[in-house]
């Protein structure tokens, strides 16, 4: 069964389209990235997926409707959005205290022993705490959650840049294993590049590419190209091409590989480039997408 | 953020699925009002501090009486309203506090979570927005007067303490204030006011604030009182009449009791219990009404986010 199972899922606030039908699914024990430009339909989608805003279309989570069951979902899916979400008025303790109250699957000792890592005190409230220490209480508090899904919605945001390694090396290395599933939506795609299984890219409530990081690697090429070759190059059409540093990069789909490596180097495109190619073309009003 | 391990074997923690605990509905129902607490310290703190202020005042008003009585005791007539009246001011002032204080949390309690945001937080936990509707009405229904009697029992029982310590040595009578004054009667009289008059006869006032609270836009203030303002405009200004008005005052105003205005010197204890209180239909309609926010404010809740 997968885990998230999309068909036809629409949703609209006036005449704005925020999710133009889009079907998707996302199997058991993937790190899915959901990058796109800001208004492309991700945060929509993953209120959909979290219950939080209703929907036209098909949609199961965890074989669940996201919309009617949301209370039970949440003993499953787990969900951090950017850091501002945590109350500012509750103390550390009383965090702990409430989740281990309400949540079935919450491991109290496990938030405990993530939380002693840290300088996050008990008696502090969160108002009192740096962003990045918010940050570290709610992974504390999803960590110890048992949970099949795990959505997170910019959860680095605002973070600096040893926190934001902290944030994923931790994920990683002390939550993930092959059965949970996680979807992330972020700006920051380089951070995240090994990270990943598969990638979605969104534009304007569309899905414009959703596949597995391993169909990434055969299927498209950066080529640094002599500059001797750039006239063949681009005859063989590329899908993007720029300059970087006087040579010319250029990015193929689907491309014959022992032709392209006689016209110079190949390497696998950085999500970031790749997203730069696919959608850049397509996003108009929102060029400049921040990726 | 270069290795990330995610094909190390034995990288994760937490591989073994634990048994989950089941959470009861009274344990999840539980916490959230816990919470509120936590949020609201008022709740509580404001009816303590009226209190505290009330003694010490109460303090220094006996002090003072003790040296005009120069050991004279009041005659039997002034006797109940010179004892009584202190009695009838605290259980008054907190009950005052009290209703305040249960009307600004109703007004503020949905709406609050959305502007900071925090609703996202609540409802990535497995609290549904029943639950969490539910234990915010129990607080200005049930949390806050049963909270308000005993704090209000405990100042009075405080008072009669310090006034026996006051009017020892003065040849007072210091017995006749623990017997006449019925105190123990007074409280039972109070804790089924507080529960009738603030738990039920309000009941959808709090509903109506908490319907505005998890629906306004901004201002729940505003959204509060303009519906019932312009009500009463348009009724006014169409039919010339003002039942909506009188509708909303009996409402304010306690449910009225016909045989209440005849007993004139009654002491205020009694008034505290209304006659035949079940038996108005206002009550019923009332919870009805109530009944009819309260799901709507539900339902609300569902379609809310941050704001």
């Amino acid at each position: 069964m997968a885990c998230i199972e999309a068909r036809g899922l629409r949703k609209s606030f006036g005449t704005t389209v925020a999710l133009d039908g889009v079907n998707f699914s996302v199997e058991e024990g993937r790190i899915l990235g959901m990058i796109g430009p800001n208004g492309a339909g991700k945060t929509t989608a993953l209120n959909a997926i979290l219950g939080l805003t209703p929907y036209q279309g098909e949609l199961r989570v965890l074989g669940r409707n996201p919309w009617t069951e949301r209370d039970q979902l949440m003993r499953d899916v787990c969900f951090i959005s950017d850091v501002a979400i945590l109350p500012r008025w509750i103390k550390v303790s009383q965090a702990l205290d409430y989740v281990a109250g309400v949540h079935p699957r919450f491991d109290r000792a496990k938030a405990e022993a993530f939380l002693a890592k840290t300088t996050v005190g008990r008696n502090r409230k969160v108002k009192q705490l740096s962003k990045g220490m918010v940050a570290q209480l709610h992974l504390a508090l999803v960590m110890a959650i048992d949970a099949k899904l795990l959505v997170l919605d910019e959860p680095t945001l605002g973070l600096d840049l040893l926190y934001r390694k902290q944030f994923y090396d931790s994920l990683l290395n002390d939550y993930f294993d092959r059965t949970r599933t996680i979807v992330v939506t972020t700006h920051q795609v380089d951070e995240l590049q090994n990270v990943l299984t598969d990638v979605m890219f969104m534009d304007r409530g569309r899905i414009l590419l959703d596949c597995s990081m391993e169909e990434i690697e055969s299927r498209y090429v950066e080529l640094t190209v002599q500059p001797a070759q750039v006239a063949a190059a681009r005859s063989l059409k590329p899908i993007y091409e720029r300059n970087v540093l006087g040579r010319s990069l250029m990015l193929f789909d689907r491309a014959d590989r022992p032709q392209l490596s006689a016209l110079g180097e190949m390497r696998t495109p950085g999500i970031a480039d790749l997203f730069v190619a696919v959608v850049g073309d397509h996003a108009g009003e929102t060029k400049g997408a921040e990726v | 953020m270069n290795t990330p391990n995610i094909a190390m074997p034995g990288a994760s923690l937490s591989s073994q699925a634990s048994v989950p605990r089941t959470i009861s509905y009274a344990q999840a129902f539980y916490w959230s009002v816990r919470r509120e607490f936590w949020e609201n310290r008022l709740l509580y703190l404001a009816p303590m501090a009226a209190a505290a202020i009330f003694l010490f005042s109460f303090v220094i008003n006996t002090i003072i009486l003790r040296r005009s009585m120069h050991g004279v005791w009041p005659a039997h007539t002034a006797q109940h309203d010179v004892l009584s009246l202190p009695y009838d001011m605290s259980a008054a002032l907190i009950m005052g506090i009290a209703l305040i204080v249960g009307i600004f949390y109703s007004l503020d309690t949905l709406y609050g979570e959305r502007r900071d945001r925090s609703i996202l937080f609540w409802k990535s936990l497995p609290v549904s927005d029943l639950t969490t509707v539910l234990s915010k009405l129990s607080i200005p229904l049930v949390i806050i007067p049963v909270l308000s009697y005993v704090i209000t029992v405990a100042t009075q029982f405080i008072m009669l303490l310090l006034s026996s310590a006051v009017l020892l040595g003065s040849g007072a009578n210091i017995a006749a204030l623990w017997t006449q004054e019925s105190f123990f009667r007074g409280s039972l009289d109070l804790f089924y006011h507080m529960l009738t008059v603030h738990g039920l006869w309000y009941a959808p006032l709090y509903g109506w604030l908490l319907l505005v609270s998890a629906a306004a836009p901004r201002a729940p203030f505003v959204w509060a009182v303009l519906p019932p303002f312009v009500l009463w405009g348009v009724e006014k200004m169409a039919f010339n009449t003002t039942y909506f008005l009188s509708l909303l005052m009996v409402r304010l105003m306690g449910p009225p009791d016909p045989e209440m205005a005849m007993s004139k010197n009654a002491d205020f204890m009694s008034t505290l219990i209304p006659r035949h209180f079940f038996d108005q239909p206002g009550l019923w309609i009332g919870l009805v009404v109530a009944a009819v926010f309260v799901a709507a404010t539900i339902q609300v809740r569902r379609y809310r986010g941050p704001i």
